[in-house]
């Protein structure tokens, strides 16, 4: 479960020794955009030697961009960066071969290293043809969520991106659809423009109002208003646990059916309540004595 | 045989290694009056660990953390051997 992504760039110290601060439920550490080719040694070399000091210190997910399947940095990436350290690997250019080649690599790996845990797979969705085989996509083993990348994506298909995102509608739905039905986790494209606050936030309450249930941002300053938009609201909350109260006497009195606040109560919405429950938990919303 | 690896940035340190016939290592740092010895500590040790023999290893420091010492050290290596 997790609301905000922070990509921080694979190979300067000063942006990864202050990963996190910001409160980011997940770090990308980037090796493959924001990491010129000739350093891409040196960001590996250091993100593994920050990880090995720093990854159990705050109960952050940490994930690794790697390049590309195929590519020419692919399997030094996996080779030099996969460890008990980290949580998943987000897989650039992702379609059903590439992330079933990773995959089995993963598999080799976990086993030649003597992991103790499984690595696993978050698959960027940025190219048309991955939006066609989404489905299956969110159906493979070791995948727990898929990032929509909004620019190479609208590059592809030939489109402008636009702060009001009407191009990225019919993709923002086929993720959100594919990752409900696997119960896996839905992750917005980030906003790219840094400094255009009222734009980053329509951009994020519509992808949460569409019901994405996560969004990466490219800065720290985004990810205070991520968690705040993908987290139930104080009212949600408190309605939520009314609906669990009152779930609990109409049983101790036999009824099948009951109302909160004149509305009548049936499963889904119980099923809703305690969902938000388990968030409010996860994220720190409830105290103690409110559960 | 020459590596060299990292940047000047805060937080940040160049290191370069040079094969020679005896071990040597030159730190200037901007945090030296206070950690001089803890860095030549652990560049000794990394390269004990990397079983790495008779190099000249010079820091440039810029207030860079012990793993990103450690890194940059070992990617210059890895540059050195690989020339």
């Amino acid at each position: 479960m997790m609301r905000s992504l922070l990509f921080i760039p694979g190979n300067l110290p000063n942006m990864i020794q202050n990963a996190y601060l910001f409160d980011a439920d997940a770090i990308i550490f980037d090796l493959e955009d924001a990491v010129l080719p000739s350093e891409k040694d040196n960001a590996r070399n250091l993100i593994r030697e920050f990880l090995s000091k720093n990854s159990n210190k705050k109960n952050t997910l940490n994930f690794i961009r790697i390049n590309e399947v195929g590519g020419e940095f692919y399997k030094d990436d996996l080779e030099l960066i996969v460890s008990d350290n980290i949580d998943a690997i987000v897989l650039p250019k992702a379609n059903v071969s590439s992330v079933q080649t990773l995959e089995r690599a993963l598999s080799n790996i976990e086993k030649s290293k003597e992991l103790q845990k499984m690595i696993h797979i978050i698959p960027i969705i940025e190219q048309a043809t991955s939006i066609l085989q989404v489905d299956q996509i969110a159906s493979l083993p070791r995948v727990i969520g898929l990032i929509l990348g909004g620019e190479d994506l609208t590059k592809d298909v030939e489109v402008k991106r636009t702060s009001e995102g009407n191009e990225l509608l019919y993709s923002r739905s086929r993720i959100i659809m594919a990752c409900a039905a696997y119960k896996i986790t839905s992750i917005d494209t980030p906003y790219t423009d840094v400094y255009d606050d009222s734009g980053f936030e329509k951009d994020t309450l519509n992808a949460a109002a569409l019901g994405m249930k996560a969004k990466c941002a490219i800065h720290p300053r985004h990810i205070e208003f991520i968690n705040q938009a993908f987290s139930p609201t104080k009212e949600e909350i408190e309605h939520a646990y009314k609906v669990v109260e009152a779930k609990k006497n109409a049983e101790l009195e036999g009824k099948g059916s009951f109302t909160v606040d004149g509305k009548m109560v049936d499963k889904p919405v119980v099923e809703r309540a305690i969902n938000v429950i388990e968030k409010a938990k996860k994220f720190n919303l409830v105290k103690d004595d409110e559960e | 045989m020459k590596g060299t690896a990292g940047s000047k940035e805060s937080s940040d340190c160049i290191i370069t290694v040079t094969k020679q016939d005896h071990q040597e290592i030159l730190i200037d740092s901007v945090v030296g009056a206070f950690f001089h010895d803890q860095i030549k500590l652990l560049i000794i040790n990394t390269l004990k660990e990397l079983k790495v023999e008779n190099v000249k290893v010079e820091v440039i420091d810029r207030g860079a953390l012990d793993s990103t010492i450690k890194a940059r050290l070992i990617t210059a290596i890895e540059r050195m051997n690989a020339l």
